[in-house]
């Protein structure tokens, strides 16, 4: 029978290793060779966008590369299924934007700003999503 | 109640029961915004209120995890907590920094990162606050008589989530690693340290509760939160699937993940073995049902309703949608709000004196909240179900396919209402039995 000895060793010896693996495999899925997340191509247009982003915390009701609320649309492939202008009259608009009766707040937004977040929005869409862009953009209808 | 320092513990309880009750008003803000009403958008619009719901949650679970360690590890390392003054001056801390982050999310002051919110500034007071909190158990635990497992699994999770949280801290200009370094916080402390804080109470309720040997129950223990690091760890792979990270994280999540809910079901039958096999019969019977309710319901809401999702083939369809928010209702309601609600149960009679046990209200309480929590899920998953189907298969607009949903949101709001429900009874049974009083010192039936 398994003696509180052994648990213990179980317990201390799994978790040590799982760890090890853990951030063995972290190093290894962002090292050069096998990055995809995109990382060359991030400006400094990028970075202002992705702080609007956070600042206004457009996670808690949109989702982006899947994570967020699920108040409103999944962001990622945006710029491919309603084209910049469409994006940049949303973000630039000084009353509430209200497609089919939802409201979004109306951030009414510099055109600098909303430069970028289309920049921000446009890095995203070439990040390498192991197929999950296929999922939610247009690009794949009657694919699936 | 052994020792007079453990009564810190209730004003973290009696913090931890305040916060949760915000929690359910924001949580029906949002509900009747899903439904169609959202009247309150000018002045909550769902951005707030989101962030406020699940912040909350967040830190009521903690200043309860915090109340529980305050209760348990005098009482395992048999001695007086080092300082009563410096754990009061951490609650009041505690309580300031979530005001402050609370009324922050109505004011744009926040940062956008999903359960992360609460701005860096006001991070390094939560570490300071934090570490004080540490200090105070750890310190207690090393100068006390013993040391049990229990004790240094509790201490062991809580060190654990406050180093996690650091990593919450790094910045990055990549929305990919920012994400992938947010789920060290997030899905470690949940899938992994925090099981050491649920395991830890839960080994000593059922300790106190069933009069198991102790040796058996801890042993047990080491059984299980292994199990639980031996998939959690490497399950966290489940969250880098289409983020924009390596395939490798596929195989290992999905392999990882797919073994989590024997970590859950190994919990929930070791409850209910001990339970079985105790001769001794604690007469608290309310703090009986929420301890092997939040084995059991941790089992099905964070074991089996996340299986339901975590497999890469299912993930591609259902990352994103409200599929996530149907296990994550009953995974947090079944293995940490409820091992909340258990250990107050447990430990509020022995700190005020009042023995309420056994009451129709304390029972209502417990079943009116877990049916109307199920319900609840149940209509977040018709509703997540809904949203794939038509929107990710048929690539039916977004709105659209909300319009959809909203029946199913109306549903929900029915189904919250008996939740809220139970858990006012809840209140009403912790504020029946009083403050806490020196004069429940004595040698409790143990």
């Amino acid at each position: 029978m398994l003696s509180k000895k052994q648990a213990r060793a179980f317990f201390l010896g799994g978790t040590v290793v799982t760890f090890l693996i853990f951030i063995g495999l972290t190093i290894y899925s962002f090292s050069k060779s096998q990055d995809q997340s995109n990382d060359e191509n991030i400006t400094e247009a990028v970075v202002r966008g992705k702080k609007l982003w956070e600042d206004n915390n457009c996670m808690g009701c949109h989702t982006i590369l899947g994570e967020g609320a699920y108040y409103a649309p999944e962001l990622t492939k945006v710029i491919e299924r309603r084209g910049e202008g469409y994006i940049k009259a949303v973000l630039t608009t000084p009353v509430d934007w209200a497609p089919n009766g939802r409201k979004m707040v109306a951030y009414g937004f510099t055109a600098e700003e909303a430069a970028d977040l289309i920049a921000f929005f446009d890095w995203i869409d070439d990040i390498d999503l192991n197929g999950f862009d296929t999922v939610v953009s247009p690009l794949a209808k009657g694919e699936n | 109640m052994k020792y007079k320092s453990q009564k810190v513990a209730y004003w973290f309880f009696a913090l931890s029961m305040l916060l949760f009750g915000l929690q359910i008003i924001y949580g029906f803000i949002m509900g009747f915004a899903h439904a169609g009403f959202d009247g309150l958008h000018a002045a909550i619009p769902f951005n707030t209120a989101r962030a406020v719901h699940t912040n909350l949650l967040v830190v009521w679970l903690l200043s309860g995890f915090m109340g529980a360690a305050y209760y348990i590890i005098p009482e395992e390392a048999q001695r007086e907590l080092v300082s009563v003054k410096l754990a009061y001056v951490q609650l009041i801390s505690l309580a300031i920094v979530g005001v402050i982050a609370i009324v922050g999310y109505h004011f744009n002051y926040w940062e956008g990162r999903k359960f992360l919110e609460i701005p860096r500034s006001l991070d390094y007071l939560v570490v300071v606050n934090v570490l004080l909190f540490l200090g105070l158990i750890l310190v207690t635990l090393f100068k006390g008589k013993r040391r049990t497992t229990t004790a240094l699994v509790l201490s062991m999770g809580l060190l654990f989530a406050a180093l996690l949280y650091l990593s919450g801290m790094l910045p990055f200009d990549s929305q990919v690693k920012d994400s992938f370094f947010r789920w060290w916080v997030v899905h470690l402390w949940v899938e992994g340290v925090w099981e050491l804080i649920m395991g830890g109470i839960l080994s000593f309720l059922l300790i106190k509760l069933t009069g198991v040997d102790r040796e058996v129950i801890e042993k047990w223990l080491y059984v299980i939160v292994g199990l639980t690091f031996l998939s959690g760890v490497l399950g966290t792979g489940h969250h880098y699937y289409y983020i924009g990270v390596n395939k490798i994280w596929l195989i290992v999540g999905g392999i990882f993940s797919a073994l989590e809910p024997l970590a859950f079901l190994a919990m929930a039958l070791f409850a209910v073995n001990m339970y079985r096999k105790g001769e001794k019969k604690h007469p608290n019977k309310l703090a009986l049902y929420w301890t092997l309710g939040a084995a059991i319901v941790s089992f099905i809401g964070a074991g089996l309703l996340g299986f339901a999702h975590t497999l890469p083939q299912t993930n591609l369809y259902t990352h994103g949608t409200l599929v996530t928010a149907m296990h994550g209702h009953l995974a947090f309601w079944g293995a940490y709000a409820m091992i909340v609600l258990a250990i107050i149960s447990y430990s509020l009679p022995n700190m005020t004196g009042r023995k309420l046990y056994e009451s129709t209200r304390g029972r209502m309480a417990f079943w009116m909240s877990n049916i109307g929590m199920i319900g609840m899920t149940v209509a977040f998953g018709v509703a997540g179900v809904v949203q794939v189907y038509l929107e990710r298969k048929l690539k039916m607009e977004f709105m659209e396919v909300q319009k959809q949903t909203e029946i199913h949101f109306v549903v929900l709001i029915i189904c919250a209402t008996l939740f809220m429900i139970g858990i006012i009874l809840y209140f009403i049974d912790f504020y029946k039995h009083g403050k806490p009083t020196n004069e429940a010192l004595e040698v409790q039936p143990t």
